[in-house]
């Protein structure tokens, strides 16, 4: 499964950075997801509770996502537009020479920890 | 109770694998091993391509190559009947292979004096395309009966891949497969993309597909 492979490595990330900063315990992960990263949110969740309560730095905590609406830039006419709505052809000038400024982020933002 | 406290740690998810591929990159690259990137939908015709292209190169190069899979080993075997080197990597269910499972796959084949190492990765056009191997170079196959639009559908793949192959053209006449089509939408995703048709099966076009290859591998260890 996709997610659960992100999930992994995610885990592996933040094991890493407990041992750096000493972490006892992890209470939350937040990730930012772009809109059309294309990883489906209930999967990610379902598989941070299967995978993070295997690990005893993370086990119980709660992953926070915080979604990153996408946008697309039209590189003929150089309007943005939501890309979810319209695709890859541009609403105002119907250009197909457009690209993805933001939505396909997959970071992990921040932890709480002690 | 110790204090709660936030901690920043803005990276990407990939980070740790991208950094982790490009140092095996680096390594590869001063060992003069070339590491092809083989990703594919099952059943697209990776294994029958990779047996007719260690036919074709293995009088002037050493070969080895690694199969991953979710499970089963009668790939690796098929392989293994041409006469390279050969290993089977399982990837316990996930749907891909990272920088790390990678270096785990030539550690187990002793493959420090191969000159091409072919990494057939598991047959999916989403994940493979996600993370990096650590490979000098990435190809995909794209099989006619798929369908032409399948640059369209599956963007990444088709853009981080130098070579695309499209396979199976012998039975273009059952098919409604537009090739000049496809050739557009992979272009359209990635204007750099070698698009090589080829026939595994038969043979057909393969030559130009190791012609290609062969001087990939020079460029890599001049």
């Amino acid at each position: 499964m996709h997610e659960l492979g992100i999930i992994f490595h995610v885990i592996k990330d933040i094991e890493a950075v407990g041992k750096e900063n000493k972490l006892k315990k992890v209470n939350a992960v937040t990730l930012e997801i772009g809109e059309v990263s294309g990883v489906v949110e209930s999967y990610m969740t379902d598989c941070w509770r299967w995978a993070a309560d295997k690990s005893d730095l993370l086990r119980g905590s709660q992953l926070v996502i915080d979604t990153i609406p996408a946008v697309t830039v039209c590189d003929e006419c150089g309007q943005n537009y939501e890309t979810v709505k319209h695709g890859r052809t541009c609403p105002y000038c119907q250009s197909e020479n457009t690209h993805l400024v933001a939505g396909n982020e997959m970071n992990i933002k921040e932890i709480e920890a002690c | 109770m110790d204090e709660v406290r936030i901690l920043e740690i803005k990276h990407s998810v990939f980070d740790a694998n991208d950094k982790q591929a490009d140092k095996l990159r680096g390594e590869l690259k001063e060992k003069g091993i070339f590491l092809l990137n083989l990703m594919s939908s099952p059943g697209s015709g990776k294994t029958t391509t990779l047996t007719r292209t260690i036919e074709a190169l293995k009088s002037e190069l050493k070969i080895a190559v690694m199969e991953a899979d979710i499970d089963s080993d009668v790939d690796a075997r098929t392989i293994a009947a041409t006469g390279v080197d050969a290993i089977q990597l399982h990837t316990g269910g996930m749907c891909h292979l990272d920088a790390d499972m990678t270096r785990q796959g030539l550690d187990g084949l002793n493959a420090g004096d191969a000159d091409l190492v072919v990494l057939e990765n598991v047959g999916n056009l989403v994940c493979p395309a996600e993370f990096d191997t650590g490979a000098s170079k990435n190809a995909m196959i794209l099989s006619v009966p798929e369908g032409h639009d399948k640059p369209l559908k599956y963007p990444l793949m088709f853009s981080i891949c130098d070579v695309v192959l499209i396979n199976k053209i012998d039975v273009l006449p059952y098919f409604d497969f537009d090739m000049q089509k496809c050739e557009q939408y992979v272009h359209m995703r990635n204007p750099n993309a070698i698009i090589i048709p080829i026939c595994a099966k038969t043979g057909e076009g393969i030559d130009k597909w190791a012609d290609w290859l062969r001087e990939e591998v020079k460029a890599w260890k001049a």
